[in-house]
């Protein structure tokens, strides 16, 4: 399979597996699957797959924001889930997928972090959504974030006994979550549109646009990458189909 | 107060209910997943591929790597820093010696072949179920063995010899105190590959726990073989 074998391919509006351009693979959504995080899913979107856990700890706030609790996302692109994922420090592509997904859910304001307050200026929540790939067949930027909403819709807090934490005691208490925005990668070679590539197609692509969408039809974080420039009608055109399929992924969760 | 009766009621020399599973990750040469009570261990082999750093290669066979990882979130309590520390650089470097003794790698001169071993939860015993959910993910790769490698951890609890210590059993406080013992058999030769301890135990104890570890690694033998045999009639 090369670049231009791809092209021909979806010139015709086929892909390699069958799928329409705008189609995605069969999206599995699994709650609760690790006992020892407060959260936690499994996401399958054809053979890519992710585990995600919240894990919660209680500690002081930061000076400059007595009142706020603290929101975290991060993601392992795990040696085990691909031959290009090598044992180390995180990669560029690791860290462009941890911060895309943390801004897709800290700025879109998904969780009121003064929601998280324990008591002003002396304790606070800190909730640490950790994404592990474990089969890495594309499509991670959309595996991911639906994941970690999926992981903190299932979290709950676990009780607090004096201050300190009881891991062993967990409470009926869910974060409060206002709101739920998912994101959609659309990606872009030659003249093509298309939505979740398996792992040959992404390498091929020449753009990507990242598009968190909410339940209101709202846009509320963009991340352009891969070495390609886009035009102002790419752009709308993508965001025109992120719209339209987010309602999908969303059924999943 | 001896402990005469388990926190989670098994029988002394009883493992908890297990589970295995190949080719849970399709991306990879071969895997495995192998669960023990709460313990999950997910397996996974690449390779082979070229050694690095280059002095390293040996040119008569291939080379083994590991690497075990708990998943931030599996841990009992606070969450797990990413990135391994020395606890997972050891554990690491065991897994390999447990494994390369069942494990033919002469035709992989200059090469090496990396078993990574992941933790989405854990309840105690996570080398060991990685060790066998490793052995049934290098048989499920492929690579020239001559058995499997069978492994739990055993305990003295109080007195009380048991065996598959879960987190409980491990932080038990009364008297006696817990002694935790993970061992590695071979299971057609009872050859021991892994053997660790934390406690303290008299001689005769040792040569009782051995004996109860090679008995009831026979059982986990027989759940690694189920899982091949199953990937194989998935395949036909």
């Amino acid at each position: 399979m090369n670049r231009e074998h791809l092209l021909k391919a979806l010139a015709k509006g086929v892909r390699y597996d069958g799928r329409k351009l705008d189609e995605y693979r069969p999206i599995k959504v699994e709650k609760d699957v690790s006992h020892s995080a407060e959260g936690s899913a499994r996401v399958t979107i054809g053979k890519t797959d992710v585990i995600v856990g919240v894990k919660m700890g209680c500690e002081k706030p930061y000076s400059d924001t007595p009142e706020e609790g603290n929101l975290m996302v991060n993601v392992e692109l795990l040696p085990l889930s691909g031959d290009r994922h090598e044992p180390g420090p995180p990669t560029e592509e690791g860290i462009e997928l941890s911060r895309v997904t943390d801004r897709g859910i800290r700025e879109s304001k998904s969780i009121d972090v003064k929601n998280l307050c324990v008591e002003k200026g002396e304790l606070v929540w800190n909730v640490m959504v950790d994404a592990c790939t474990v089969n890495d067949d594309g499509g991670m930027f959309d595996a991911i974030g639906l994941g970690s909403m999926a992981a903190l819709q299932n979290a709950k807090f676990p009780e607090l006994e004096d201050g300190v934490v009881n891991y062993d005691k967990k409470s009926d208490k869910g974060i409060p979550i206002d709101r739920d925005p998912l994101p959609v990668t659309v990606y872009k070679v030659g003249p093509h549109l298309f939505v979740d590539p398996t792992i040959q197609e992404q390498q091929f692509a020449d753009s990507r646009l990242t598009i968190s969408v909410t339940r209101e039809n709202t846009v509320v974080a963009l991340q352009k990458g891969g070495p390609g420039p886009l035009t102002p009608q790419d752009v709308d055109t993508m965001v025109g189909i992120a719209l339209k399929k987010a309602p999908e992924l969303r059924k999943a969760l | 107060m001896s402990y005469t009766k388990r926190f989670d009621g098994r029988q002394f020399e009883e493992l908890r209910k297990m589970e295995a599973k190949v080719g849970v990750v399709p991306s990879a040469q071969g895997s495995a997943m192998f669960k023990i009570g709460n313990t999950v261990a997910i397996a996974a082999i690449r390779g082979p591929r070229e050694v690095r750093p280059r002095f390293m290669q040996d040119p008569t066979q291939g080379l083994l790597r590991c690497h075990y990882n708990m998943m931030p979130f599996s841990g009992h309590g606070d969450r797990v820093r990413p990135g391994g520390g020395r606890r997972s650089k050891e554990i690491s470097m065991i897994m390999e010696k447990a494994l390369r003794p069942v494990i033919n790698l002469s035709d992989f001169p200059n090469a090496m072949i990396e078993v990574h071993v992941e933790l989405p939860q854990t309840d105690a015993g996570t080398r060991c179920a990685g060790i066998t959910a490793a052995a049934i993910a290098l048989a499920h790769a492929g690579y020239e063995m001559k058995d499997l490698v069978a492994s739990v951890a055993l305990g003295k609890v109080g007195n009380q010899i048991v065996a598959d210590v879960n987190y409980d059993e491990e932080a038990y406080e009364g008297e006696g105190g817990s002694t935790d013992i993970p061992l590695a058999i071979v299971p057609s030769t009872g050859e021991v590959t892994l053997l660790q301890l934390d406690g303290e135990v008299t001689q005769e104890e040792l040569k009782k726990i051995i004996e109860l570890g090679t008995k009831v690694a026979g059982d986990i033998f027989k759940v690694q073989q189920q899982a091949l045999k199953e990937s194989f009639k998935e395949t036909a």
